[in-house]
């Protein structure tokens, strides 16, 4: 903080009848997060505590009380409880961020031992488990068939759904609608899994299949997709409806040209966190698309691999290079992930409406 | 163009509750009617039984006949889309679609409703944008965001966007409440050039406003709260703030009311 410096002295007491009273230099903040970090680990070495949770609460512990002490004295107590509550959500801030930084980073360097274009563009065919070499290409073609097939089944039943529940719904239909909508969201993965096969797989008698597995990738992603798009058509104000209405325009044309592209960008980011989310899902695809080292690209015959189901069959084998191959898909489907995400945020902000300012 | 409104015996509800009780009234062709009243009485509702918006809010309903010329709008076989498309309407909050261009908005009627022809276009959109009085202001921004004008012109572009589909009875539901004088004064004179074209019907809080725009005055009062409102009596403007024959509506006009 090279700006620090504050033409008022640090402790002045607040002079009554005026509007000014003394406050904390800007770089106060900064500076007592410093000195608890460096106590909260000079605490734990002395101490010679090993959890560095312990250190890291010793510090966050320090940063408020430290924080509340010196504001109290300086600027007064309502001040101090300002202080404290923007020192709370800071240091919840760190303690959100602390793991997801650390995961990021232990994936990274645990991935990037194996990955390169051979990883990339090759499957297993022929690699023993044990030894090192091979690659994810067929659990990458997986992952995007199966993904690819259960967006198409889920989203457009979804956005229909969320449609009808939003501009046509209000009857009973629909609070049937919206229960089992939230049914759905809470059944777990692998119930999911067990339903197709027992009706795809043991009932009709289909074999395991990348596209049974994105039946069941779909149900999951369905009620995601509804209750996301349902609160950005809910967020439509309604004037924009009776606009386009009074001018003899049809309802279904209003829905399709006025409401939906208004709400696109909150629609696709919605449709994008839920694909997010089924990409890692791993147990409906153990059930259902089985597993293979082949590439297998027909999602309708045969068993496929996926991302999810790679990492866990190379961990289960725990040879060196089988979890230096786990790493690196795990890296491969985390950047999977967040390229969809950066594409979703892409997409919002080039439909969003433009205020043209 | 133009078309005589003969109501008659009308009452609309939402759901139970009876909003508007048993009104009859003509509004004249090529003529500004004002409605006044105070807030609940039923004015915007009666304005949107006009255009057949009413029933658009969920329990929306309506008894009695409007007629348009010889033709009944809540007869049987009457789409209301056809009807939305003769009588078009204006809203008190300027609501420009957010993610079309100025040009867009404009021809967002004609477009969605599928009958034109493109090389009518630019000129429907130029000729209403001249009618509304905005296309000096907005002739080099067409491809802008309709949502980037300020308030009056936002408004202004709505009253383009309205007039673009050529409808015969133009509604304005308070135009000009969320608007600054001179915004306003630039409506009122709008509405002065439209009415050679149109027949007008315009709801307002503001009684100067009416005294300034319109040819007929329309007082609507309710009982007490919750009960319906009605039409209490319709006449010349001039005759309205000058001399009206209901007590009510002078109690109201010279603010000794309530």
């Amino acid at each position: 903080m090279s700006h620090a410096i504050q033409d008022r002295p640090l402790s002045v007491a607040p002079r009554r009848g005026t509007l000014s009273h003394a406050r904390l230099p800007r770089w106060t903040p900064a500076a007592v997060a410093a000195g608890s970090v460096l106590a909260g680990v000079g605490t734990g070495l002395a101490a010679g505590w090993h959890s560095k949770v312990q250190w890291g609460l010793i510090s966050a512990l320090l940063f408020v009380l430290v924080t509340y002490a010196l504001t109290t004295k300086v600027e007064g107590s309502r001040q101090a409880k300002d202080r404290v509550a923007t020192s709370l959500v800071w240091v919840c801030f760190v303690l959100a961020v602390v793991p997801l930084l650390s995961l990021a980073w232990v994936t990274v360097s645990k991935g990037l031992a194996v990955l390169d274009g051979y990883f990339l563009t090759h499957s297993m065919n022929g690699v023993l488990d044990a030894e090192a070499g091979g690659g994810i290409y067929h659990a990458l073609l997986g992952t995007v068939e199966q993904v690819g097939i259960a967006t198409l089944i889920a989203a457009p039943i979804g956005l229909l759904t969320a449609v009808y529940l939003v501009e046509y719904g209000g009857g009973k239909l629909a609070q049937a609608v919206t229960f089992f909508v939230d049914v759905m969201t809470g059944i777990p993965s692998i119930v999911a899994g067990l339903f197709v096969l027992t009706t795809w797989n043991l009932t009709l008698g289909f074999g395991p299949s990348g596209f049974a597995g994105a039946m069941a990738l779909a149900i999951l992603m369905m009620p995601v997709v509804v209750r996301s798009t349902e609160e950005m058509l809910k967020l439509v104000p309604n004037e924009l409806r009776e606009a386009s209405l009074a001018l003899g325009i049809p309802k279904w044309r209003t829905i399709l040209k006025v409401v939906l592209p208004t709400a696109i960008g909150g629609i696709t980011t919605g449709v994008m966190l839920a694909v997010a989310r089924i990409t890692g899902e791993t147990a409906p695809v153990l059930l259902l698309v089985f597993g293979t080292k082949l590439i297998n690209p027909n999602p309708f015959e045969g068993a496929q691999s996926s991302l999810p189901l790679y990492v866990y069959e190379q961990y289960a084998v725990g040879t060196d290079a089988a979890v230096a191959r786990a790493w690196a898909a795990a890296l491969v489907l985390i950047a999977f992930v967040m390229i969809l995400n950066l594409v979703a945020r892409g997409i919002a902000r080039w439909k969003a409406p433009k205020t043209g300012r | 163009m133009a078309k005589r409104i003969d109501v008659s015996g009308l009452s609309a509800y939402y759901g139970a509750h009876k909003a508007i009780d048993d009104i009859s009234m003509t509004v004249e062709p090529r003529s500004v009617t004002a409605f006044i009243g105070p807030s609940g009485c039923g004015k915007s509702t009666f304005l949107r039984t006009l255009n057949r918006m009413h029933e658009v809010t969920p329990g929306g309903r309506v008894e009695g006949k409007v007629m348009l010329d010889d033709e009944n709008l809540y007869g049987t076989n009457v789409d209301p889309v056809a009807v939305r498309r003769t009588v078009g309407m204006v809203f008190q909050r300027p609501n420009p679609f957010p993610t079309m261009s100025i040009f867009d908005n404009v021809a967002a009627g004609l477009r969605l409703n599928g009958n034109y022809k493109k090389s009518q276009l630019n000129d429907i959109v130029e000729k209403s944008l001249k009618g509304a009085n905005l296309w000096n202001e907005v002739k080099d921004r067409l491809n802008k965001p309709g949502s980037g004008l300020s308030g009056g012109q936002q408004q202004r572009l709505c009253i383009a966007r309205a007039i673009a589909v050529e409808p015969d009875v133009l509604l304005m539901d308070e135009p000009c409440s969320a608007l600054d004088p001179i915004s306003t004064l630039a409506i009122e004179d709008l509405i002065g050039e439209l009415k050679e074209r149109f027949t007008i019907v315009i709801v307002t809080h503001n009684m100067q406003q009416a005294a300034r725009v319109s040819d007929r005055t329309a007082f609507f009062n309710l009982a007490a709260v919750g009960q319906p409102g009605k039409l209490i009596e319709l006449d010349d403007t001039e005759r309205i703030f000058s001399n009206p024959s209901v007590q009510a509506t002078e109690d109201y006009i010279s603010g000794r009311f309530g």
